[in-house]
């Protein structure tokens, strides 16, 4: 175990610091930043969609080039714009800025470890992050501007330059970065499995281990079998881009010249994607879960309701997540009875989610709910996954998805399921251990602020777009002007941009209350909430290490929570079983 | 000018904050208390919050459902399309219904326990059969829903196609061009290789099944037959997408796709009740480029007299491309 009386410099302890507390920061940081980013791309976009080709004051954020003359954003821009704004939220914010700052953080010190397995292979995995977060910023500003294919690169549009100019230089880099941000990922995604499996402290059986833990250990699992087919994915993409292979190519002309590209598929290629793509769904969603369901319960003084049937629903969905991924390829052709056998396992999803919400609900009920920024945001994802989740039983039926198949139906599904819901998830987990990471406490009144303006704005902005898409209108459209069958859904447009805008700008609370919390907040007591986990029992101070002396001993689950015959409402975990005191 | 304005506004909002959360501290140090700790009265003004922001939200959905109702695609013009629009009808009622029971508990939950120091929470961790309950009940509705479902895709996906007119569609950058198979309902064959000047499909002019073939750049469909659409493309993914007739597939480069389909509702009709301006249209629904949003061709359904007038008027293949 790593020595914690050793010196530590300025640059060991802020820059390659092997702490995972550290690290946990620096993923947080790096992922609210690329949160920023990403939030202001959508503001530019959602202009656009409410006032089609006119000019915005917002405009002036964007590099030169990227707006005509009068004015107008360029219709290939505005599809940079949503498929950086897709990639930054998907990978950057709700991959490795929620699990990497989670998981670095909570893992040893809700087990009882000193530290990750390996700090060094830990460090390396920011590192691989930060690389990845440089490559993919600077490719904003290559000649061609940034990838313009959507999130999902699709080829060929992604494969060849000529059919969309992000897909030069832009595209290079994006599949250059997203190959150094997998190899990051998967450091970290093994470095966390290999911590629960092997340095979980005495008597923290897998039994007794946090809801949090338990999610984020099944996140690492799927990330690790995932990530590297997305890898290998991105690479036959690359070989068809620069070295003149046919993996996913075939029968094309462009520019009135035919290619030479013979055999190739570009289904394989969806394939392959989806293959990650769906698992990934769940890599953002799980963290946000499990770190919901621990702070519902610290906040509703009970226990979490049914914690084995939540460990099942986590195993569950995660082992169906491997099963699903042809429900984004109905419409591609692919066999018919395919189709089916997907739309099975995809609705099967329901079960093990229903069972969630209803546990939640469960612990809510008769409990004695304190209202701390976190629980109000632990609430909102609730909500979200109720919302978001039911309309997956729409689009998950494939009959039905012919129909609204690349809609906006689509867009307002999984904004509120997967965005919303893990985004107040990171937000709730933020709030809740601020006092751990930094010992200070964040200002409670700016933080219900933040909360109901968030959650006024959010659903403003995406429940509106499932009418967009129940109009037809397809997603990815520069504006619906075109078509006179969309005239009337100009409305709805402007609807969604106000609270766009207004939302955005909610954020600055957040954002403000961080930074301003960290130099200047009140100072944390060493357990705020009254928590039962262990990260409690560690000193407000910052220690390499996390305990001064032994390691807490665990007795007992994490939700002891007002308990009949005790005398406060929580006993931390590491407080011994009375005698004749049955565990739970 | 507007940039330093904006500047202007943000330092201000700034200060703002820090003489609020300032005024917070100084409060309580002069009350001697943590500021940030939860009181009785912050959990009962945020539970009353949930109960109005709460049933305002809902309240919001349902004006949504009122206010945009009109905006919703009309009812399918197309036989499998009535059945999906079946299944959707009670897809949806079934997803209302929960979200109209679930959300509002969530809410009224959140204000009814909100906590008060004298209270405690009652210990309640397990039950196993409300687990059993709640497992079992979506397992047996999603059962019927699926199957259902997967009966509607069937038939969607499989129906009888043998007297059906046969067209290609043919998607490129960002237009759309369609081929009708001539008297013989069989389309020549084609090879992006021939792809040269005025041979804009790369038809094989040499091939006899082409000759009577006929290349338009908007659809004409006889109402009540059944029709079968053939996808390709020549450069990117593209989707071709009939909203109004619940048709939607994608147009693979290197692929064969094909979707089949009956009319039912002539564009005359669909004018008398949507409007003059009513056209049936057929969308791109994959991003294919800068000009995706406006890659568009018009499909018009009529009565088979008008149609057989109008396929009647158009050249085929043998008189617009030279044949040997």
């Amino acid at each position: 175990m790593s020595d914690h009386h050793h010196k530590e410099t300025f640059i060991t302890k802020y820059i390659f610091s092997t702490d995972h507390k550290m690290i946990a920061k620096q993923f947080l940081i790096t992922g609210m930043f690329m949160a920023l980013v990403g939030m202001l791309m959508s503001a530019v976009f959602r202009v656009q969609l409410a006032n089609p080709g006119e000019y915005s004051v917002l405009y002036n954020l964007l590099p030169g080039g990227w707006v005509s003359e009068d004015g107008a954003l360029n219709p290939d821009k505005y599809l940079a714009l949503v498929t950086m704004h897709g990639t930054i939220l998907v990978f950057w914010v709700l991959t490795a800025g929620l699990s990497g700052t989670f998981a670095n953080f909570l893992i040893p010190l809700q087990i009882g470890a000193r530290d990750m397995a390996s700090g060094f292979i830990n460090m390396l995995s920011y590192w691989f992050f930060f690389l990845a977060t440089v490559i993919l910023m600077s490719s904003i500003y290559v000649e061609g501007g940034p990838a313009s294919s959507g999130w999902t690169i699709y080829p060929p549009l992604s494969a060849l330059p000529e059919a969309i100019p992000g897909s030069g230089t832009g595209m290079t880099l994006w599949l250059l970065s997203i190959t150094i941000f997998v190899v990051g990922s998967l450091l970290g995604g093994l470095n966390y499995i290999v911590t629960i499996l092997n340095l979980r402290t005495k008597g923290m059986s897998m039994q007794r281990m946090p809801l949090t833990c338990w999610a984020l250990f099944v996140t690492a699992i799927l990330g690790v079998l995932s990530f590297p087919v997305l890898l290998s994915c991105g690479l036959l993409l690359l070989f068809d881009r620069s070295f003149g292979t046919s993996f996913y190519l075939s029968d094309i002309i462009i520019n009135g010249e035919a290619l030479h590209y013979a055999g190739g598929s570009p289904i394989l290629f969806e394939h392959l994607f989806w293959f990650l793509g769906h698992p990934e769904v769940y890599i953002i969603l799980l963290p946000a879960l499990g770190i919901v369901s621990e702070v519902i319960a610290v906040n509703s003084r009970k226990p979490i309701f049914g914690y084995k049937a939540m460990v099942g629903a986590i195993l569950l969905i995660a082992f169906l997540s491997f099963i699903v991924w042809g429900h984004h390829m109905f419409m591609t052709g692919m066999n018919p009875f395919l189709g089916s056998v997907f739309t099975f396992t995809t609705l099967l999803i329901a079960i093990p989610s229903a069972v969630k919400v209803f546990n939640w609900l469960a612990t809510l009920w008769r409990a004695n709910i304190r209202f701390t920024p976190a629980m109000l945001f632990a609430i909102g994802t609730v909500s979200a996954f109720i919302t978001g989740g039911l309309t997956g039983l729409i689009l998950g039926d494939s009959a039905l998805d012919i129909n609204v198949h690349d809609t906006y139906f689509v867009v307002g599904h999984f904004h509120i399921v997967m965005g919303l819901s893990a985004i107040y998830g990171m937000y709730a987990g933020v709030y809740h251990w601020f006092p751990k990471m930094y010992g200070k406490m964040m200002n409670k009144t700016l933080g219900y602020l933040h909360f109901w303006l968030t959650f006024i704005c959010a659903y403003g902005v995406f429940f509106p777009m499932h009418f967009l898409g129940l109009a037809g209108l397809p997603r990815r459209y520069y504006t619906n002007s075109s078509f006179p069958m969309f005239d009337g859904l100009s409305d709805i447009n402007e609807i969604i941009t106000f609270f766009a805008l207004a939302g955005a700008v909610a954020q600055a609370i957040f954002i403000f209350n961080f930074v301003y919390s960290i130099f200047k907040g009140t100072k944390a007591s060493k357990n705020p909430w009254k928590s039962n986990t262990l990260e409690w029992t560690t000193p407000v101070e910052r220690i390499h290490g996390n305990w001064p002396g032994e390691l807490p001993v665990v007795t007992r689950w994490a939700y002891d929570y007002s308990k009949p015959g005790a005398e406060e409402d929580y006993i931390p975990q590491n407080v011994p079983l009375k005698e004749g005191e049955e565990e739970h | 000018m507007t940039n330093l304005l904006i500047a202007l506004v943000v330092l201000l909002t700034i200060a703002a904050m820090v003489q609020l959360v300032r005024v917070n501290e100084l409060l309580s140090e002069i009350t001697n208390k943590d500021t940030n700790e939860v009181t009785d009265e912050d959990n009962n003004q945020n539970g009353i919050l949930f109960i109005i922001i709460g049933f305002g939200f809902l309240a919001f959905v349902i004006w949504q459902m009122i206010t945009w109702d009109h905006l919703l695609l009309p009812p399918a013009s197309s036989v499998h399309g009535a059945e999906i629009d079946g299944l959707m009808k009670v897809s949806m009622t079934l997803i209302l219904v929960v979200f109209f029971a679930l959300t509002p508990m969530l809410f009224y939950f959140a204000y009814k326990y909100r906590g008060k120091k004298e209270n405690t929470a009652y210990f309640f961790a397990h039950n196993n059969r409300l687990e059993v309950a709640w497992t079992v009940i979506p397992t047996i509705v999603l059962t019927a829903l699926i199957i259902y479902g997967l009966r509607t895709w069937d038939r969607a996906m499989n129906p009888d196609v043998s007297d059906a007119t046969v067209i290609e569609v043919y998607s490129k950058q960002f237009d759309w061009t369609a081929r009708y198979s001539g008297t013989d309902n069989v389309l020549g064959d084609a090879n992006f290789r021939l792809v040269e000047g005025r041979n804009t499909l790369g038809v094989d002019i040499n091939d006899k099944k082409a000759a009577d073939d006929i290349v338009v750049r908007e659809v004409h469909l006889p109402v009540n037959k059944p029709v079968l659409l053939k996808f390709r493309s020549r450069d990117v993914i593209h989707s071709a997408f009939l909203p109004h007739f619940r048709v939607q597939m994608n147009c693979v480069p290197g692929l064969s796709t094909q979707f089949a389909f009956t009319p039912t509702k002539t564009t005359a009709e669909m004018k008398e009740n949507e409007g003059e301006d009513f056209e049936y249209v057929l969308l791109c629904n994959k991003i294919c480029g800068s000009a995706h949003f406006n890659m568009q061709m018009k499909f018009v359904v009529e009565s088979e007299e008008d149609y057989n007038k109008w396929i009647n008027s158009q050249k085929t293949v043998q008189n617009t491309l030279t044949l040997k």
